[in-house]
């Protein structure tokens, strides 16, 4: 996000553009029009009165937090004359690896339609419309047959797609030296030190209050928590969403998370936004798709088992079969290396007049996406504003925890991170598990992927979500996944094969987040 | 050194037998002497019934009051919660207090409530009042869901009381006496579906009162949607969270059993409702607990050899009000699933470090005062003694009207606090 001097008109120029089109810029219009009629707005100072018209009643506020809302999630083309291309993906060797990924997804997608003979997609009949709307707020009660269907794919085939990933302008010399990385992941991407950590996150510093240790029964509420509550609650009020990513960086409040979340992600509460959702779900009510079994097949298998998140199973649904049709996700593929998968009518294989994305929405379902959403149904209550937050969540963060880019944020960023720090910090560690054939990322991968969703327990993991919200960065995911071998290294070292080691690591429900983070960054003499 | 404890029971759970091996105590049998009996309802009936005349000495212990049925049967706790509040109502105590439609503002915490066949009559005006109220009948002895049916028609109970007069005469003993409370229709839903809590009471003494309130409660889940609706009244999935119940059902899940720790409910509710009204909610309900175990206190049997542990069902509504359903003597120690286990094995353990004091042979006279150190996952929840030390004006305190006001002096969630001020 940062940006020279000489790019700044260029960067002007994009968000107008980008705002141009919006809801938002009709209403200040409006507003401004409707504006006229106050007795304040005097003709010979017209500009300056609207202006302060629209600071007052809250307006400035509201593009202020869309302008935000926009720095944050795009990356903002470096130069000018940067290609779409480039800007989905930097390096081209990472864009050819994603397309193969994305290439097999889609075979094995289209093998199953055809071995089982369904469509992509079909419209149901008007009974089966009438059943599904009757049985809306219950889908979690129907129990389709859904034992030939298999989710497309789980972490560890990604894993091992990542695993085989290699830059070929790199030459990887088979002689080791102390230098080379004797982790999993073989790409060379800048990734921090701890140094630099710790200054990225000095908000998590040892002198710095943190939700997460020091409301902690020992600690009196008038020392931090009694003030930390106050200063949210004003933060609130104010509605500034940078303020309130700032603050988060010191843990929300559980009374104040689902407003302040919904504040830093720029959620409106506009009734549109009710009006989009209820259109999506007509449309699940209206068409069939494939995609379905295996949000269905997914969340059986996840969350439905979950002692955390069972009891959510039909909010679950209710969120992500609107979220496979909602075309607006598509979008973000403009800065995701990923692209939309694309069938054809028919008969017309190949024709690209006749390609459709599918799923609508351009994301194919993994085992375990449906703990993206599961966190946030302690949050929300109303299916219409779940659903929001999620969409953003994702279009934000998650997208970057499967695909192949070199984003700081993204999966093999996270990967790379994880192993260097572990190699460096914990060398002993590193080399106990890597020689009994217990490659730690083989262990943690599937924690980073669902960003520990399943894996903590609840009130800790939203402890965790909060500083990725707080740091827009998903870095602390990496961190915390080496924190945790920090902490159960005695017992590490004690192990002799990958599944001593797995189940060592295998209840994670019990650890303290912030703690463990703290003390990985800030409190151990590893420097 | 005064030997080791010598133990017998006749629930034979694993949860109960391996605290006992732990502690390196000694199972003896039936016929020989012993000094801790953790026994059924049936066999406490046995122990202490006149003919039996057995009198338990100073070094013998038992996990149940000789009649606790006073609290444990519905009837007779309704029977005594109602005597509680006219009692309070005539000494003019502020508890008793009652709003414009006369209906009691603190002490209105149990559904409804009358005994059939006896109170027919009383049951037949109050359904008139209100004619689309859904009632549901319970057999007054008997547990985990049994025998239990839900009505909206009087018709219903006319057709059910024929059917069980003719059928044999012993209607009419209260074995076969039936409670039909006014059902619950707007409870609270989560995710859509309905839910009761279940919460871990110790009782070590009625006389002075001293509780224990255990921590890791549950929320037990319907697999099956909530809908009100009155076709759906057959469904007793729908309506009931008891597990013996759930688990015939075909959706439950053998892997979390529809259960839900009550701190994932803390932490649903103060995200979505705010800090205020969850802190009300649990001070309420440790209220209603206090407030049950006050109302039987004066007819319990405070026999110094017992101790009980009970669990206690609690229906949050809709606009987060706990409604005490009923008490269970032996809560069930079958565990059904891995979670079940460890939670009823450190509750068995937690119940008998209070209860055992360094689980040694036990000497009933003892005062009955436990360290902080060994409640484990209990926390006090009133201690008579303690409440009259610190004066009298405090019984004043105690509505739960003005716990809200009470927030700033008592630091933080109830959850970690103590509970004692306030009562």
């Amino acid at each position: 996000m940062l940006h020279s001097e000489g790019e700044l008109p260029f960067v002007i120029a994009h968000m107008v553009q980008k705002l141009r089109g919006s809801a938002l810029h009709s209403q200040l219009e409006r507003q401004a029009r409707i504006s006229l009629h106050r007795s304040e707005i005097k003709l010979e100072s017209l500009k300056e009165d609207i202006k302060e018209f629209l600071k007052i009643s809250g307006w400035e506020k509201k593009l202020q937090n869309a302008v935000y809302r926009e720095l944050n999630v795009h990356q903002l083309p470096s130069h000018p004359l940067a290609t779409a291309e480039h800007i989905k993906e930097p390096l081209a060797y990472m864009r050819r690896a994603q397309a193969s990924w994305e290439k097999r997804i889609l075979k094995s997608l289209n093998s199953m339609c055809t071995e089982q003979s369904i469509p992509l997609a079909r419209k149901r009949p008007i009974a089966e419309q009438k059943e599904l709307l009757i049985k809306w707020n219950e889908m979690g009660t129907d129990e389709p047959d859904l034992s030939h269907f298999r989710p497309v794919y789980a972490p560890k085939d990604f894993l091992e797609v990542l695993i085989n990933l290699r830059n070929p302008n790199y030459e990887n010399s088979d002689q080791p030296s102390f230098r080379s990385h004797l982790g999993l992941i073989q790409v060379p991407l800048q990734v921090k030190s701890i140094p630099e950590l710790t200054e990225h996150f000095k908000e998590l510093g040892l002198n710095i209050g943190q939700l997460g240790i020091d409301d902690s029964t020992q600690v009196p509420a008038e020392l931090f928590e009694g003030e930390h509550i106050h200063i949210g609650n004003k933060v609130f009020r104010q509605q500034d969403s940078a303020a309130a990513q700032q603050y988060v960086r010191q843990g929300c409040p559980t009374a104040l998370r689902a407003e302040l979340w919904a504040l830093i992600l720029n959620i409106s509460n506009q009734p549109e936004v009710m009006l989009y959702y209820e259109q999506l779900k007509a449309n699940v009510i209206l068409y069939d798709l494939l995609a379905d079994s295996l949000i269905y097949k997914d969340v059986k298998l996840t969350a439905s088992n979950d002692d955390f998140y069972f009891v959510f199973e039909d909010y679950l649904y209710q969120v992500l079969l609107c979220f496979s049709r909602d075309t607006s996700v598509l979008e973000h593929f403009a800065y995701n290396s990923a692209s939309p998968p694309k069938s054809y009518i028919r008969g017309k294989l190949g024709l690209e007049e006749y390609a459709v994305v599918y799923p609508p929405n351009g994301v194919i379902p993994f085992h375990g996406f449906s703990m993206y959403v599961a966190p946030l149904c302690y949050l929300y209550h109303e299916p219409s504003k779940l659903y929001q937050v999620f969409r953003e969540m994702y279009v934000r963060f998650f997208f970057r925890l499967h695909s192949i880019s070199s984003h700081p944020s993204g999966i093999i960023s996270l990967c790379l991170l994880f192993e260097t720090l572990l190699q460096s910090h914990l060398p002993q560690l590193f080399y106990h598990l890597r020689e009994i054939g217990a490659q730690p990322l083989r262990i943690s991968f599937k924690w980073m992927v669902r960003a520990f969703s399943g894996y903590l327990a609840t009130d800790q993991l939203l402890l965790l979500w909060d500083r990725i919200l707080g740091y827009n960065s998903l870095e602390i995911l990496a961190v915390l996944a080496t924190a945790v071998f920090a902490f159960r290294a005695v017992n590490l070292m004690e192990v002799t094969s990958l599944a001593a080691a797995e189940a060592v690591l295998a209840d994670l429900s019990t650890l303290k987040v912030m703690p463990l983070l703290q003390i990985f960054l800030f409190a151990a003499v590893i420097n | 050194m005064a030997g080791k404890l010598k133990w017998i029971t006749d629930i034979e759970k694993s949860v109960l037998i391996n605290n006992f091996e732990k502690r390196g105590w000694i199972q003896v049998s039936e016929n020989e002497e012993w000094n801790f009996y953790w026994m059924s309802i049936q066999t406490i009936r046995n122990v202490f019934s006149v003919e039996n005349g057995y009198r338990l000495s100073d070094d013998q212990i038992v996990n149940h009051f000789p009649n606790h049925y006073e609290l444990t049967r519905k009837d007779l706790m309704v029977k005594n919660i109602k005597r509680y509040r006219k009692e309070q109502e005539k000494e003019g105590s502020p508890l008793a207090e009652k709003d414009e439609n006369g209906k009691y503002i603190y002490l209105d915490f149990v559904p409804v409530t009358f005994l059939l066949p006896a109170d027919y009559n009383l049951f037949v005006e109050e359904f008139r009042k209100n004619p689309s109220s859904t009632w549901i009948m319970k057999p007054c002895g008997k547990a985990q869901g049994k025998g239990i049916f839900l009505i909206n028609k009087l018709s219903q109970i006319k057709k059910w009381s024929r059917d069980s007069k003719t059928s044999s005469f012993v209607t009419q003993s209260s074995k076969e006496a039936y409670v039909i409370s006014l059902y619950i229709d707007n409870p609270l839903l989560i995710g859509g579906k309905k839910f009761d809590l279940r919460l871990y009471v110790l009782v070590s003494t009625y006389r002075p009162l001293k509780c224990y309130m255990y921590k890791l409660g549950f929320c037990r889940f319907c697999t099956v949607k909530y809908t009100p609706s009155t076709s759906e009244l057959d469904n007793m999935f729908v309506h009931l969270t008891n597990v013996a119940i759930q688990k015939h059902g075909d959706d439950y899940n053998h892997i979390h059993g529809g259960k839900w720790t009550v701190s994932n409910l803390r932490l649903y509710l103060e995200s979505t409702r705010g800090k205020e009204v969850t802190n009300k909610l649990f001070d309420e309900i440790h209220w209603i607990i206090v407030q049950s175990l006050k109302a039987v206190a004066p007819v319990m049997n405070n026999d110094k050899h017992c101790f009980e542990c009970y669990g206690y069902d609690i229906i949050i509504d809709d606009k987060l009000k706990p409604w005490l359903i009923e008490v269970n003597a032996s809560p069930s120690l079958t565990s059904s699933t891995a979670n079940d286990r460890i939670l009823k094995y450190n509750l068995i353990n937690d119940t008998l470090n209070i209860v055992v004091p360094n689980g040694e042979i036990p000497d009933c006279k003892w005062n009955k005062s436990p360290s902080k150190e060994v409640l484990g996952n209990y926390e006090l929840l009133y201690d008579e003694e303690l409440a009259q030390s610190e004066g009298p004006e405090r019984d004043f305190r105690s509505r739960p009207g003005q716990l809200v006001g009470m927030k700033g002096s008592r630091t933080k969630d109830s959850g970690r606090s103590t509970l004692t001020t306030w009562k």
